[in-house]
This record gives C-alpha cells, sequence and structure tokens, in this order.
C-alpha cells in the first residue's frame, strides 16, 4: 500500500503547478483558469488520500463539493470571459480596469 | 507491486501534464493536457479506493469542464502570441516563488506526523462490505442531505448565472413571441368579405 506522504508530495506539486501557472501565464485569463482547475484537483487529491488514510468516507463526501464548487466556477469564470471579449476583443488580463478596483 | 507500480506512473504523469497545461503555447493543447491530468488524478483516486469520485472526476471534469474551456478556447478569436509577451519575466519570479512554495510545503509533510489519531470519533468508518458508491450514497442521502441540495442550488445559480451572462437579443431576427400568439383573436385576424365579380381583394 502507498503511504500518505506520497499522496500528499504529488498533491503539493499539483498544488505548486498550479500557483505557478497562474504567475508565469499573467496575461491569458483562460490558462489562468486552467490552472485554478489544477489547484483544485490538487485538494481533490488530498482529501481522498485523507479519507482512504483514516478509512473515513467523509473526506470523499468533502471531495464531491468540492468538485461541485470548481464545476460551477468554471462556468461563470467562462461566461465572464465570453462577455468581457465580447466588449472589449481581448482577454489581456492586465487591461481589466473597467471597474477601478 | 504493480499498485505501486501504478501509482508512480499516475503520479508522474499527473505532474508532467499539470506542468505541460501551463507551459503550452497553444491553449488548446493546454486543454488536452489538462484532460490528461484529470484521467490519471482519477487514476490515482482509484487507487486510493475512492471509485465514485475517480469516475465523477472523468465525467464531469473531462466531459463538462474541460469540454467547456475547449469551447471557449476556439469560440474566441485571440491572438495568444501576443498574450504571452513576458513571459520569461514572469517565468524567472514564478520559479522562484514556486520553488520556494514546494520546500515549505514538502518540508511540512515531512515534519507532519499524524499522532494520536482517535479512530473511534470518525464520522462514518468506511465500511467493507458495501461498495464505494453505496457507502457514498447513503452517507450523502442521510447526514449530508442539507449541504447536497445546498451543492445542486450552487449548480443551479450557476447554470441561471451563465446562460444570464451570456444571453443577448440580436437586432434583425423576428423571434417567436408566445403571448402575443395566444392574445390574438379570431376577430383581430379574420375579415368575410363579399367581393364584386372582376375586382380584388384590399388586403
Amino acid at each position: 500500500m502507498i503511504g500518505i506522504q506520497h499522496y500528499l508530495v504529488v498533491s503539493a506539486l499539483l498544488f505548486v503547478t498550479g500557483v505557478l501557472g497562474i504567475f508565469i501565464n499573467r496575461k491569458n485569463v483562460i490558462i489562468i483558469l486552467m490552472a485554478i482547475e489544477l489547484i483544485l484537483l490538487a485538494v481533490n487529491i488530498n482529501l481522498v488520500a485523507f479519507s482512504s488514510y483514516l478509512g473515513d468516507m467523509v473526506g470523499q463526501v468533502f471531495a464531491m463539493f468540492v468538485l461541485t464548487v470548481a464545476a460551477g466556477e468554471a462556468a461563470i469564470g467562462l461566461a465572464i470571459l465570453v462577455i468581457y471579449f465580447r466588449g472589449r476583443g481581448t482577454i489581456a488580463v492586465d487591461d481589466i480596469n473597467r471597474m477601478k478596483g | 507491486m504493480i499498485q505501486i507500480l501504478a501509482f508512480y506512473l499516475f503520479a508522474i504523469m499527473v505532474i508532467a501534464s499539470g506542468v505541460l497545461t501551463i507551459i503550452a503555447r497553444n491553449p488548446v493543447h493546454s486543454v488536452l493536457w489538462l484532460i490528461l491530468a484529470f484521467f490519471n488524478a482519477a487514476g490515482l483516486m482509484l487507487l486510493a479506493g475512492a471509485e465514485f469520485i475517480a469516475m465523477l472526476l472523468v465525467i464531469v471534469y473531462v466531459g463538462a469542464v474541460a469540454v467547456l474551456f475547449l469551447f471557449v478556447v476556439m469560440m474566441l478569436d485571440i491572438d495568444f502570441a501576443e498574450l504571452r509577451a513576458g513571459f520569461a519575466n514572469y517565468a524567472m519570479f514564478g520559479l522562484l516563488l514556486a520553488l520556494v512554495l514546494v520546500g515549505e510545503v514538502i518540508f511540512a509533510v515531512g515534519a507532519w506526523n499524524a499522532g494520536g489519531i482517535e479512530l473511534a470519533q470518525r464520522v462514518s468508518p468506511i465500511p467493507n462490505d458495501q461498495p464505494n458508491i453505496e457507502a457514498l450514497g447513503a452517507l450523502l442521502y442521510t447526514r449530508y442531505l442539507y449541504i447536497f441540495e445546498a451543492a445542486g442550488l450552487v449548480l443551479l445559480v450557476a447554470m441561471i448565472g451563465a446562460i444570464v451572462l451570456t444571453h443577448r437579443r440580436r437586432g434583425g431576427t423576428r423571434p417567436q413571441n408566445i403571448s402575443e400568439q395566444v392574445k390574438r383573436r379570431p376577430q383581430d385576424a379574420v375579415r368575410n368579405v363579399n367581393p364584386p365579380v372582376g375586382e380584388g381583394v384590399q388586403l
């Protein structure tokens, strides 16, 4: 059987890959959204690994809820992206300052 | 033995495809690498004994989310080369940060030990005589029923939100107006005339 540490290291590496993806693709929102999906995937691997390690079903239940939120987030994010592109003709993140926040 | 081999195969593949997702030049390739990452993560979860979550990952992520990404990438006409400008500048700083972060996390995992886990206090121990999906369903529809409903509500709001955001009324089209059609009465629409022979009818 594979120890929990192995799963944790894999999930940590995947998480850091996602963070790095946000950093190096600072202009491309689509890749940033994909990097966020990678981060949520890492979280899911963590939850499932602990569920298996502790022999407790709850981790898998929460992995399902994370999956739900990730799906909703992707749908809304891409919808915002599409209407932004319709209005401005670009998706460069550094130009998004319409709300002057 | 085969389990360890499969674990390392899936682990290496998931991280490699994750890295390729973020460095691929073409966003379509990025999405395809993302799909590979999801498949391999599903394999990892299968090894951990979470069959239902693994299948859900394939269905929801690969079947829905990744295809949504693919649609959006192909639908928008974007100059991706321009968006990649400054990649090298960000890459140095990003790599430095990522190395620090991964060092920290792996250090934390190494230093972590489970200590005294009180296994008797588990909320719902994994049953040995029940398939994974059955146990998950029993838990989801009893103890976590309200949270499950709330998750459904989240999906509903996301669906309505996406439709409201992207829906637009185009000018120049003549869509069906059902209330107009229902309101229409025979006396408004039909007229009996008795035209004389040899003359046309005034419309």
